[in-house]
């Protein structure tokens, strides 16, 4: 078991930083274990999410942006709809995962790879490209394997387009995400 | 005819759920849910533009409302419930006005915040409501026993979302029962089926979906019915994955609840895409049928 000396690696300013951009208090938490309760990820998950809010609390701030759980949480709101102390946690989760990206942690990878896929298509689309999408996590990652099995499955329903559907207002869409760019440089 | 509302299909009724769409364009001619088209709308975003921003995710939704409010319209609707909730989290955090700054910052035209946002089952239940639509059911589906299932984002969380119970939601078990069928008790209602992970992490979602399918089967539905894009495909399209990940053996229709009640409205099936539906529901819906017409016998 790895032990931490939480007086030595407390970091104030990553909690009040996490606070900032979630607009939640993290010092509310009372560690009920609601959320970890009802959160159907536990048990994909490294830290569960009521001990995130804990290392959270304790300013553990490599503990978190290199835990497996941020990039799992799917954010389902369930740790947010049953916080008896009204805490947005599934924010404050999508926050972390915010600094984990900065700060280039991506311990799950395919679903980082995943998740930009998708948003690199609506920057060249204005819509996304499901094919296009699933070609670029291939890729990307070299699992050409998959879902090759459920080709046959969906093809012939004549469901996945094999051309994109692009909007006249795609250049208005990347702009969006220039403008983002520019702002968080 | 009823006020119109704009329409936001979302990405994936022109692709993977194009049997949602086109049930939900038909269901709504059928019931005079008057839907006028969000010219040149695009992605809400969806899970994973909040994983990367607020600022941005929010922006890419807000686009689109600015495009209802030049419409003149108040209303957008969607069956999609990714899009949804990121519609809805757009206009209630935009209710902060520093927000609201930033958003618009990354906008070509600002927007005002002033449009409201319903999933397309809430305008059936509140606009169309169980009674009008039992009274327009031509095919009654009382054979067909259905697990109806919410996914996790449709009521949640409920400050922001603001439609049905966010433990126990019933909107679409009382469409169910107006169209004659049986309602399984389902308590994983809310429960997430592995959402957007099913590309990447496989095993998360077969073990959360399975879950799923094992219930419904276990209180004897005969098909589960779903509100969501994602949600139907990870259960019906990945049921073959399901099955080999958790040695089940499933067999389980999953339809959307737009193509039931278009069903029973009497409506042609091919205006419903049935046949894009991967597990075969004819057996079930046959078995139906038998059963419809034993007890009226």
């Amino acid at each position: 078991m790895e032990i931490l000396d939480l007086t030595e690696s407390l970091d104030r300013e990553f909690i009040s930083q996490v606070e900032e951009e979630s607009g939640q208090r993290v010092r509310l938490c009372y560690q009920c274990g609601n959320c970890t309760a009802g959160c159907p990820y536990t048990f994909a998950f490294d830290i569960p999410v009521s001990r995130m809010m804990r290392l959270l609390q304790a300013g553990q701030k490599d503990q978190l942006l290199s835990s497996h759980s941020v990039w799992l949480c799917a954010t389902c709101e369930s740790c947010t709809t049953r916080c008896p102390n009204g805490i947005d946690v599934a924010r404050i989760v999508d926050v972390l995962r915010h600094m984990a990206r900065r700060e280039g942690y991506a311990t799950e990878r395919g679903v980082k790879v995943f998740w930009d896929s998708f948003l690199e298509s609506v920057a060249k689309h204005g819509r996304v490209y499901e094919m296009g999408l699933l070609t670029s996590y291939i890729a990307k990652t070299g699992k050409v394997w998959t879902d090759a099995e459920l080709g046959p499955r969906i093809l012939p329903k004549g469901k996945l387009h094999l051309t994109p559907s692009r909007i006249q207002g795609r250049e208005a869409v990347a702009r969006i995400f220039e403008r983002y760019k520019e702002a968080s440089k | 005819m009823s006020p119109a509302y704009a329409y936001y299909p979302g990405c994936s009724g022109l692709g993977t759920s194009m049997e949602y769409e086109q049930s939900t364009r038909a269901i709504c001619e059928a019931l005079d849910v008057n839907l006028v088209d969000i010219p040149d709308w695009s992605c809400c975003g969806s899970t994973p533009a909040h994983t990367v921003d607020h600022t941005l995710s929010c922006a890419l939704a807000a686009r689109n409302l600015g495009l209802v409010e030049k419409m003149g319209l108040d209303t957008v609707i969607t069956p999609c419930p990714s899009c949804l909730t990121n519609l809805k989290t757009a206009v209630h955090r935009m209710g902060d006005e520093e927000f609201m700054r930033r958003v618009n910052s990354l906008l070509d035209e600002p927007v005002g915040n002033t449009v409201r946002v319903k999933s397309v089952l809430q305008a059936l239940i509140e606009d169309v409501g169980p009674e009008k639509l039992a009274e327009r059911v031509v095919r009654p589906l009382s054979g067909l026993r259905v697990a109806p299932y919410y996914g996790c984002i449709m009521n949640r969380p409920p400050e922001v979302m603001e439609f049905d119970d966010h433990e126990n939601p019933v909107a679409m078990d009382r469409l169910m029962e107006a169209i004659g069928a049986e309602v399984a008790p389902f308590p994983l209602k809310v429960e997430c089926c592995g959402a957007s992970f099913g590309v990447a992490r496989k095993d998360v979602v077969a073990r959360l979906s399975g879950k799923l399918l094992d219930l419904a089967e276990a209180n004897q539905a005969m098909a589960m019915v779903t509100a969501c894009p994602l949600c139907q495909m990870n259960l019906d399209l990945r049921q073959g994955q399901i099955n080999a990940a958790t040695k089940s053996q499933h067999e389980m229709p999953v339809f959307y609840y737009t193509q039931l009640i278009g069903l029973a409205l009497g409506l042609d099936e091919s205006s419903l895409g049935l046949n894009k539906l991967c597990v075969n529901p004819g057996l079930a819906l046959r078995e139906a049928e038998r059963k419809t017409a034993e007890a009226a016998s």
